[in-house]
């Protein structure tokens, strides 16, 4: 019987529009097939958010927008525009 | 005294202040690099307590002592931090033959809500080739305001540089920079010798401010890192800041960023 497991994609946007392009990225694979790490990849695995989606991965979380808080209006920390994605693969038994 | 032919110039500090690093290829000799590098096999560099002068750390004949009393490397800590600065800590930092795995995305210390800054420099005592690592960066980073490894869930990032470099090669790089160690697939332990140092006067025209008003500069403050996206005129925001306060220069202005913020007229027309 086969399973399931989750894959996900994390991706980090120029803007908080799914079609634009992707600034940086992570991988983690549930089914242990692929063991991504830091600096192995120079070039993103798709161009945004909506690219992605069109090869079959789900968008399960959105990063929600705040006004900046009073004295904080420029300051940077994280990347903002972070998409959280998933696909779920059939694994053998 | 330094002799100011060894102090970074305008342009150097302004890349500093965009990119949050400088890089110096091939600055120390090959004799002193092999000294090094056995001083490092042996882990006989010994380090000393944070917050003593820097000048007290090291023999005189400590391989380390002698590359950081390179009127080059003291034209770097001179220019960045002044004179006597503070030793904060040191490591010798070793990736292991076949270790496959990069280090999780991090920045040194803690929230650093300072504008007064320490410098790191990274130095290579061998070759490095991109199999062999060497350490990430990611330019631009320094001003980001994180809690250590509270970016570990990043793992790329467009415009992100392995130290790729020959021996002797030195990065000076400001306290704030976003780092991971990356994958040696080689066959040799790779090495890299940090070292933090901390102000002890405020750090206000200390290189060769001879070109300080170059046509140059607001061009090299203004570069863009493509990782920032949306976010790359705050950063032109914090740079200027930061101009402002490296050449105490309260005017300075790249473009017209601060400026449109700042004009706040008091004065009532008159009808």
């Amino acid at each position: 019987m086969s399973q399931f497991r989750q894959k996900i994609l994390v991706l980090y946007l120029h803007t908080p529009n799914l079609d634009s392009h992707v600034v940086a990225w992570s991988e983690y694979d549930g089914t242990g097939k692929s063991h991504a790490t830091t600096g192995d990849s120079d070039q993103p695995p798709y161009n945004s958010v909506l690219s992605a989606m069109k090869d079959g991965w789900r968008v399960v979380q959105f990063p929600q927008q705040f006004p900046a808080h009073p004295g904080m209006e420029y300051q940077t920390a994280y990347l903002r525009f972070e998409y959280i994605l998933e696909k779920m693969e059939k694994i053998d038994d | 005294m330094i002799n100011n032919d060894y102090l970074l110039d305008s342009k150097q500090m302004a890349d500093f202040v965009a990119d949050g690093f400088l890089r110096f290829d091939e600055l120390v000799p090959k004799e002193l690099n092999e000294t090094a590098h056995k001083a490092m096999e042996d882990r006989t560099i010994q380090g000393g307590r944070a917050g003593l002068p820097f000048s007290q750390i090291w023999t005189q004949d400590s391989p380390m002592r002698r590359i950081f009393d390179m009127p080059e490397v003291q034209g770097i800590v001179h220019s960045m931090v002044g004179p006597d600065p503070l030793y904060d800590h040191q490591a010798i930092h070793i990736v292991n033959a076949g270790n496959h795995s990069g280090q999780i995305w991090h920045g040194d210390a803690i929230i650093d809500t300072r504008m007064h800054f320490d410098i790191q420099f990274f130095y290579f005592s061998h070759d490095t080739p991109r199999e062999m690592g060497g350490t990430m960066i990611l330019p631009g980073s320094h001003y980001r305001r994180i809690c250590e490894t509270d970016i570990a869930r990043y793992q790329n990032f467009l415009g992100q540089l392995p130290a790729v470099c020959k021996a002797g090669t030195i990065m000076v790089v400001h306290h704030g920079m976003w780092h991971c160690a990356q994958p040696n697939l080689t066959d040799q332990t790779r090495y890299m010798f940090k070292l933090r140092l901390n102000p002890t006067v405020r750090q206000v025209r200390l290189w060769n401010t001879d070109d300080v008003d170059d046509p140059s500069i607001p061009s090299l403050l203004s570069k863009n890192h493509k990782w920032y996206g949306n976010d790359v005129r705050l950063e032109f925001v914090n740079r200027i800041k930061f101009w402002r306060f490296l050449t105490g220069n309260e005017q300075f202005d790249m473009g017209y960023w601060l400026s449109r913020l700042e004009n706040t007229p008091d004065n009532i027309a008159v009808a």
